[in-house]
């Protein structure tokens, strides 16, 4: 049973079904191992894929769910064999908590990829029980999964970094979308597209947000950064910009049609996907071909490349546009963010709002 | 003043194997060539081949033919007069003229030997050149193209089978340069065993890359491993097999032009691996998005090659020995060779000997 598997009584919100609704949960972490980082969780962010999973909406989800991958916080504890972390450091945790550590992948640092990847939450650890994230008072990390953050990023807007920042950070580094002068497409803006502006233009980038509504174009370019926005729904506005595009990330996780996104890239551009919609995609192939286009796709991001984009962050001065709650309002959080009614992100006040009765 | 007729808008005469509409049956077709200007070579066609591009062109599969047409775009030859501008070749010279015959020469792309991206490139058939005419291939007797868009042909090549390099050769070996897939003892699969498909075993291997050929037809198996020198061959029909395969291969090479799913070769490549795509489906093809997100996985496309790469790609055939295996038609027999070539029935490219059984 969840509060008596581990030595450490913890408490969390969890979904015990996949109606997805949030309730207060006993649960249970494990003992401070060598390597173990604990730290008292302050602030957690809530990502899109929290929703989809509380849902079972990829047909993966074991219940109960204790959601939460964009985890910040101070420092109360530190195994013996840790070397990069002391009590009261201001920590984070993302999208894993382990792997193998001994694959190619795990040893160039993409961890991310490695096929023994633990998730944060929703997966099963080394010791075989279930993990749980962020929505809870206490987290028990293995240091090579934790993170600092920099003293100048305040950790409520820097919570959101550790999944919307990476999953947009890495592929504008891998893909070759950081270099001044280029020309990137942004599409969707929500949680992880308001965040990609903001790195792509500290890189030196020309971005174009592309969006369905209209609506968020005076936000994009005022508030955000971007140098122009397209309405991918205006014919005319994506024909004039057809072969604009040195490349696209794309956020968006509803099936949508790639074509035009295609049609945007400059010969030798690349789409790349970071949203999953679960269902397939048509694949146009004459235009790849003719242009010699790529479509590419990117998970987050291994430790040592979270832990750069950190940094980065606070030396461009970047974090999320957030919305701070209370751990009661989680389940009426779900329903507005599902709606796309959220700027940009909902962040859970766990230190003040989540405390065991 | 009417339009003049293929016969009478060049001064000089040719003969060659036309369609006239797209039941892309062809049949003798008198017509005419350009003057060779300064920049031009005039080339007598020993060989040519027929690339699947020369069917689907043929029949209008990709909705923008025009005829008559004159397919063909793997010709060798040799040269009979040279511009006052060419340097390059002289009379008496082996050459080879591949998928483009024009483009702007002034583009990024172009400066970058990159004219196969150009977006003025000229077909070497069913296109328009620079003076507005027609363009037609290497079903003919002799062809007028400016020296840009020649190759030399190495002595050490023989002409019959080294003719179709100069599409499936390059379509293969321009996207393993740039996709990166030349670290030896990497793993590529090749989808599909055709015309494309057994010259990117032969160049694969050259590479020092372990090769799979991945195919429905469990009898290429043979072919595959003993006579082209693959490494293995897996058999994409038997799903045990396919699931075997997962996340075993640096890279993919799919030549198959039919409609099909992407999702079972997606999952054959490891995290971080290539799946190129060279085939031209009619229909787009279904992408499942999670394992790319998932592996950093992508798909790519590329376009034949530009001409710098297209002698570089030559001469590293003949440096390996690498020639097609083709089976050498009179052009009289071209149309039986277009019917068995939609079955698949060649190993694996027809050229026509043109020089022997084309005339008036």
């Amino acid at each position: 049973m969840a509060e008596k598997q581990h030595p450490v009584p913890a408490y969390g919100l969890a979904a015990r079904d996949q109606s997805g609704l949030v309730s207060p949960f006993n649960f249970s972490r494990r003992e401070t191992g060598e390597t173990d980082v604990k730290f008292k969780v302050l602030y957690c962010g809530i990502c899109h894929s929290d929703l989809h999973m509380l849902k079972n909406e990829w047909g993966s989800s074991t219940y109960p769910i204790v959601p939460g991958h964009e985890i910040v916080g101070q420092v109360t504890e530190v195994g013996s064999k840790v070397e990069k972390y002391r009590v009261g450091d201001r920590v984070g945790v993302g999208c894993m908590v382990g792997s193998c550590r001994s694959c190619n992948n795990c040893s160039q640092s993409i961890e991310n990829y490695c096929p023994k990847m633990i998730q944060t939450y929703g997966g099963t650890y080394h010791d075989g029980t279930p993990t749980y994230g962020g929505y809870s008072d206490v987290m028990v990390c293995d240091e090579h999964f934790v993170v600092r953050v920099p003293d100048s990023l305040p950790l409520d807007v820097a919570a959101p970094l550790l999944c919307a920042g990476i999953t947009l950070y890495s592929p504008l580094k891998f893909y070759g979308l950081d270099k001044p002068g280029l020309h990137v497409g942004i599409v969707g803006l929500g949680g992880l597209g308001h965040v990609g502006v903001k790195f792509a233009k500290a890189m030196g980038v020309k971005v174009t947000v592309i969006s369905t509504s209209p609506g968020k174009k005076q936000e994009a370019i005022e508030r955000h950064g971007a140098d122009a926005f397209l309405v991918s729904l205006d014919q005319e506005q994506m024909k004039a910009a057809m072969g604009t595009m040195d490349g696209i990330i794309d956020t968006v996780s509803a099936v949508h049609p790639i074509m035009p996104l295609i049609g945007l890239l400059k010969t030798q551009g690349k789409l790349v996907l970071v949203g999953a919609p679960e269902k397939p995609l048509e694949l146009p192939v004459f235009p790849l071909l003719m242009g010699r286009k790529i479509v590419g796709g990117s998970c987050i991001g291994g430790m040592k490349e979270t832990q750069e984009m950190l940094d980065f962050a606070a030396k461009h001065n970047i974090t999320a546009d957030i919305e701070v709650i209370s751990a009661d309002y989680v389940n009426t959080a779900m329903e507005r963010l599902a709606k796309n009614d959220v700027k940009y992100r909902f962040v859970i006040d766990v230190a003040n709002t989540m405390q065991a009765p | 003043m009417a339009n003049k007729s293929p016969e009478t808008e060049h001064p000089h005469k040719a003969f060659g194997w036309a369609a006239r509409d797209n039941s892309g049956v062809l049949s003798p077709f008198n017509f005419s060539r350009r003057e060779n200007g300064h920049e031009d070579v005039t080339i007598k066609i020993h060989f040519c081949g027929i690339c699947h591009s020369d069917l689907h062109s043929l029949k209008n599969e990709w909705g923008f033919s025009r005829y008559p047409m004159v397919p063909g775009h793997e010709i060798v030859g040799i040269v009979t007069k040279s511009g006052s501008n060419v340097s390059k070749f002289k009379e008496g010279d082996r050459v080879g003229v591949g998928v483009m015959v024009g483009s702007c020469k002034s583009c990024d792309y172009c400066n970058q030997d990159l004219e196969n991206y150009c977006p003025q490139m000229v077909f070497t058939y069913n296109a328009t050149y620079i003076d507005g005419t027609r363009t037609y291939g290497g079903y003919s007797d002799m062809i007028v193209v400016d020296q840009r868009f020649v190759v030399r042909f190495p002595d050490s090549m023989p002409f019959d089978a080294g003719a179709p390099l100069l599409c499936a050769g390059v379509t293969v070996y321009s996207p393993m340069k740039y996709y990166g897939m030349t670290e030896a003892g990497k793993h590529l699969g090749i989808v599909g065993l055709g015309g494309l498909g057994h010259v990117a075993v032969k160049i694969g291997k050259a590479f020092g890359l372990k090769v799979t050929v991945i195919s429905r037809s469990s009898d290429k198996e043979i072919e595959a491993v003993e006579r082209l020198g693959a490494d293995a061959f897996l058999l994409s029909s038997d799903p045990l097999k396919i699931k075997a395969g997962f996340g075993t291969m640096d890279y993919i090479i799919d030549t198959v032009s039919a409609v099909h799913s992407l999702a079972p070769l997606l999952a054959l490549l490891k995290p971080n691996g290539k799946l190129i795509t060279l085939g031209l489906p009619d229909k787009p093809l279904e992408l499942p998005i999670f394992p790319l997100v998932l592996g950093r996985k992508l798909v790519g496309g590329s376009d034949i090659g530009g001409m710098k790469e297209t002698q570089e790609m030559l001469d590293f055939c003949a440096k390996h020995g690498i020639t097609a295996d083709v089976e050498v038609i009179p052009i009289d027999k071209v149309n039986v060779a277009m019917d068995r070539l939609a079955k698949s029935d060649v190993r694996y490219r027809f050229v026509i000997d043109v020089a022997n059984s084309m005339s008036k």
